[in-house]
């Protein structure tokens, strides 16, 4: 099948990591030419943001696609969008920390209380630390595979602090037709793997 | 010793010469004489207003406003910028929307009705407002209340014109502003983002403050319709959704009026509503601002100043009130 072909093709990686970075240039080209609107500062946080959603929602997919659609050679391509997620994360934090607080530490504790959905984005972040850490081959092999899929679950609990954050923003102009369309792809992918424990659990599983 | 060697400058009496502080004064009081309006037979030729029209819509010819605190001497933001760049929820809830979908708005004819406790209520077409009091520019700071601020050069009147024309009763305690809601050109009306029409107020001592304007132009132009065509009010002092844009009704009333965004978060959106750098939204500081079209990214926000730097003028409207109460 030319398409799993397509798949295994050594340059399919390349092609991926470009297509990730295609936000990122696009973003960088906007801000040197003007195009980012009245408030420059504002667009890049917010898109920086919407890019870390979509690569979460991208990356939670790999395994029920890899399941439904029969096609193993997807997880090529897993650790690649993990760390998109992570780097765009990175920048969304950046973001905020230079444009909206100017660095300024006190003033940034200061906002971490008063606005909860800043200190949620920052849990969310926190939880993606040790999983972009322990992505390369040598941190699985110094984990052992067990170890380091047990670490890497904690990728599930991302979906709720990214949501949360997302619409606790969103709840000052009660518009969360957006959220509602994130919340319901990310939903759908964790109940995937409900559904699978369950059957699993349920199912006799082969001895040895 | 026919022939004068050349001393340079050199003075023997120095009192002739004019002290350097003395000199640089006259610019400052020609400028004084202009803003004092002393020029007054060629003031319309001297007081020309200091921002450039972008020449978009129709010239909406002004005199320069002489009132305190009306020449605000922040650099004006750019008109693309205050053009683009707008919360108008009635037409979108991104800050582009407006001025991709206000084009629908009809803005002619027009008319505003005045209701309520006034000897004379009655309905003003858009071409007697225009005509009911002399045009002022006046360059106005408007803060947001989600933390970001624009230099605006308006063009209108003050609202106390109106306002004595039709005459209050001693019973009108507030003023209610009604905007167009009008679900064939206003896509997000009937959306459950608010409850439309929107409606602002004043209390009546705010109304009738000579600052609280009803504005027709900006940048010496007509509105543009994501900016409130063909008439809102701006009041400079107070968080900018407490300028009704695009105003169909204005009421007075005994009773303080129910106000769209109090209605939809109490807690957050006072009837009040004043700039104040001190009492913070539940959910953000209000202490600082993003100055709009100023200096690019990375430049710094600004301190955000008490009831937006107007409090020489309107301080005293709330003497003795407790602010952080009646936010």
């Amino acid at each position: 099948m030319p398409w799993r072909r397509f798949l295994l093709w050594q340059h399919a990686t390349s092609l991926l990591h470009g297509l990730l970075s295609l936000p990122f240039i696009w973003l960088l080209w906007a801000l040197f030419n003007d195009a980012l609107g009245a408030n420059p500062a504002e667009a890049l946080s917010r898109s920086t943001g919407d890019w870390t959603l979509r690569c979460l929602c991208v990356v939670m997919a790999v395994t029920p696609l890899r399941h439904v659609t029969r096609t193993p050679e997807l997880i090529r391509f897993r650790r690649i969008l993990g760390l998109a997620t992570f780097f765009y994360a990175c920048l969304h934090l950046l973001c905020y920390a230079w444009f909206d607080q100017g660095f300024e530490l006190n003033d940034m504790v200061k906002d971490l209380v008063k606005r909860p959905f800043i200190w949620l984005g920052m849990l969310g972040f926190v939880f993606m630390l040790p999983l972009a850490l322990t992505s390369s081959n040598s941190a699985v092999r110094w984990l052992g595979g067990k170890r380091w899929r047990q670490l890497h679950s904690l990728v599930y609990v991302l979906p709720l602090f990214a949501l949360l954050h997302f619409y606790w923003m969103r709840a000052g102009k009660n518009n969360f037709a957006e959220v509602w369309v994130y919340a319901c792809i990310l939903a759908s992918l964790l109940a995937y793997r409900v559904w699978r424990w369950i059957k699993s659990s349920h199912s006799v599983r082969p001895t040895a | 010793m026919l022939l004068r060697t050349d001393h340079g400058f050199n003075h023997r009496i120095s009192s002739e010469i004019t002290p350097a502080h003395v000199y640089a004064q006259r610019r400052e009081f020609l400028q004084r004489m202009v803003a004092a309006g002393c020029l007054a037979g060629t003031g319309a030729a001297w007081a020309q207003s200091p921002v450039a029209r972008p020449g978009k819509l129709a010239a909406l010819n002004a005199k320069v406003s002489t009132l305190a605190g009306a020449q605000a001497r922040d650099t004006p933001t750019p008109y693309k910028n205050a053009s683009t760049y707008n919360n108008f929820y009635e037409f979108g809830t991104d800050k582009s929307d407006p001025a991709e979908n206000a084009h629908t708005l009809k803005t002619q004819p027009w008319s505003v009705e005045i209701e309520g406790l006034v000897k004379k209520p009655g309905r003003f077409n858009l071409e007697d407002l225009l005509k009911l009091s002399a045009m002022e520019e006046r360059i106005y700071r408007m803060r947001c209340v989600e933390g970001w601020s624009m230099v605006i050069p308006w063009v209108g009147y003050s609202l106390s014109e109106l306002i004595k024309r039709v005459e209050p009763l001693g019973s009108a305690k507030y003023v209610e502003f009604v905007t167009l809601a009008d679900p064939k050109t206003m896509p997000y009306v009937g959306s459950r983002i608010l409850s439309w029409p929107y409606t602002e107020g004043l209390r009546m001592d705010e109304a009738m403050h000579p600052l609280t304007m009803l504005s027709f132009g900006m940048y010496g132009e007509v509105l543009p319709s994501q900016n409130g065509a063909p008439v809102r009010l701006t009041v400079p002092w107070k968080y900018g959704f407490k300028s009704g844009k695009s105003i169909v009704k204005i009421r007075f009333t005994e009773n303080q009026p129910a106000t769209a965004w109090n209605k939809a978060a109490a807690h957050e959106y006072g009837f009040y509503s004043n700039v104040n750098p001190n009492v913070d939204h539940p959910r953000w500081s209000q202490a600082s601002e993003r100055r709009i079209g100023d200096g690019g990214i990375l430049a710094k926000k600004i301190k955000t100043l008490m009831f937006n730097g107007y409090e020489a003028q309107v301080g005293q409207l709330y003497a003795g009130m407790d602010l952080s109460k009646n936010f």
